[in-house]
């Protein structure tokens, strides 16, 4: 009867953790494939995702729709993702969260884009651009590789996936 | 009095795991400070930091390009004035046009007081229907711009400039130094939410003979097509 009531209050434990979490909490990544649900962040919970413990290659591609460069790089990160399917590749697009369900989500489909897509939500670019990299001017496309130990930036659209492929085999040529 | 030593160990446990949760979040591990180290390395390869631009300090070159109204435009030809607020900005970029109004105001406040907008359309192009003259000067009727709106032909001035993203503003002094190079502001999306007025706050230090500060941020905008 005791060891029950231990038990019980080690059944809730999970749920005060996650009560505990701070109130920008974003909603879970969507699962591969699909954007039924399009998380916000604002540049504070997006920050954590730009780094890893992980040794496996991660992608942070910042784009928008209204960014022509951009969405013609999309398809390049969409090949890297389907030949090399260990690597993580987050799309941050710069657009409007008013536009998720009308243009995001349709856009996305036309595109046939199956990565995952967040969007990020804050105005304030002056405060969170440096902290992203300090030599980024704020244009984009730009896009981070890394993965625990190994990191580079690149403000400009990859040109094909050779390109691509060159550039993060450059990232990793010391591991 | 054995369940009241359950319940404390469980609230022990409890509280012990709530500190190690917050903990956790401060210490959660953001992107390598001051360009990475301790392993990384930051690569900066064909960006458009490449291009040469003015910094704060240098004197900017003066121009002689077409307004919408058909007449070449230079910046000697304002009278009397006591800077320059020249804004590189396009027809179709979303940030350019939730600038517009706010471009609009801030011509109306400071031209009086010897502080003019120059708009310039580093993206003008006769291929592109929405960036094309015509465009231009529809879409400076439609808005009533108080301001000139010239178009870079051929991108000579905005990389003489180095502005990298439209809108992106140099404000100039009287005699054409560079004194502030960024945002307008600190709210793209809500002009009802600005806290700062970068441009504002850098023409009233001009106009006390101060220097701007801070006279350079950064800001998300639409890529300059440099062709």
């Amino acid at each position: 009867m005791r060891p029950g009531v231990l038990s019980i209050i080690i059944f809730i434990l999970p749920f005060c953790f996650g009560l505990s979490s701070p109130p920008y909490t974003p909603t879970p990544a969507t699962p591969y494939g699909s954007h039924a649900d399009i998380p916000i962040y604002n540049f504070d919970s997006l920050e954590p995702l730009l780094s890893t413990d992980s040794e496996s290659i991660h992608i942070v591609n910042f784009w928008a729709m209204w960014c022509a460069p951009c969405v013609k790089e999309l398809p390049l990160l969409e090949q890297y993702k389907a030949k090399y399917p260990d690597a993580s590749v987050l799309l941050v697009s710069l657009d409007f969260p008013e536009d998720i369900e009308t243009k995001l989500k349709p856009f996305l489909k036309k595109k046939g884009i199956t990565l995952k897509v967040a969007l990020l939500d804050d105005p304030d670019a002056n405060r969170w651009i440096d902290r992203v990299d300090p030599n980024w001017s704020g244009a984009i496309p730009f896009t981070i590789i890394f993965d625990n130990k190994n990191r580079s930036f690149h403000e400009r659209p990859f040109n094909d996936l050779p390109d691509l492929e060159q550039t993060i085999n450059n990232t990793f040529k010391n591991r | 009095m054995r369940k009241m030593k359950l319940i404390q160990l469980a609230l022990i446990l409890f509280s012990g795991l709530f500190t190690a949760v917050n903990a956790q979040a401060q210490g959660r591990p953001g992107p390598p400070r001051g360009g990475g180290g301790g392993g990384h390395n930051p690569e900066q390869t064909e960006t458009l930091q490449d291009m040469k631009g003015y910094k704060i300090g240098d004197t900017a070159t003066d121009f002689r390009l077409k307004n919408v109204d058909g007449s070449l435009f230079s910046l000697s030809d304002i009278k009397n004035a006591k800077g320059y607020i020249v804004v590189f900005t396009c027809n179709e970029c979303p940030f350019a046009k939730m600038y517009e109004d706010r471009l609009m105001a801030l011509h109306e406040k400071y031209a009086p007081q010897g502080y003019s907008v120059i708009a310039i359309n580093p993206n003008v192009s006769e291929s592109n229907d929405r960036e094309s003259y015509a465009a231009m000067k529809k879409r400076a009727e439609e808005k009533k711009f108080p301001f000139v709106y010239l178009a870079d032909e051929g991108q000579k001035i905005v990389s003489q400039y180095g502005a990298l993203r439209t809108p992106h503003v140099f404000l100039l002094d009287q005699s054409l130094r560079v004194q502030y190079i960024g945002t307008i502001d600190d709210n793209s999306r809500s002009a009802e939410s600005v806290m700062v007025k970068y441009v504002e706050n850098a023409i009233e230090a001009l106009k006390k003979g101060e220097a701007p500060s801070p006279n350079f941020t950064k800001a998300i905008g639409c890529p300059v097509k440099l062709s």
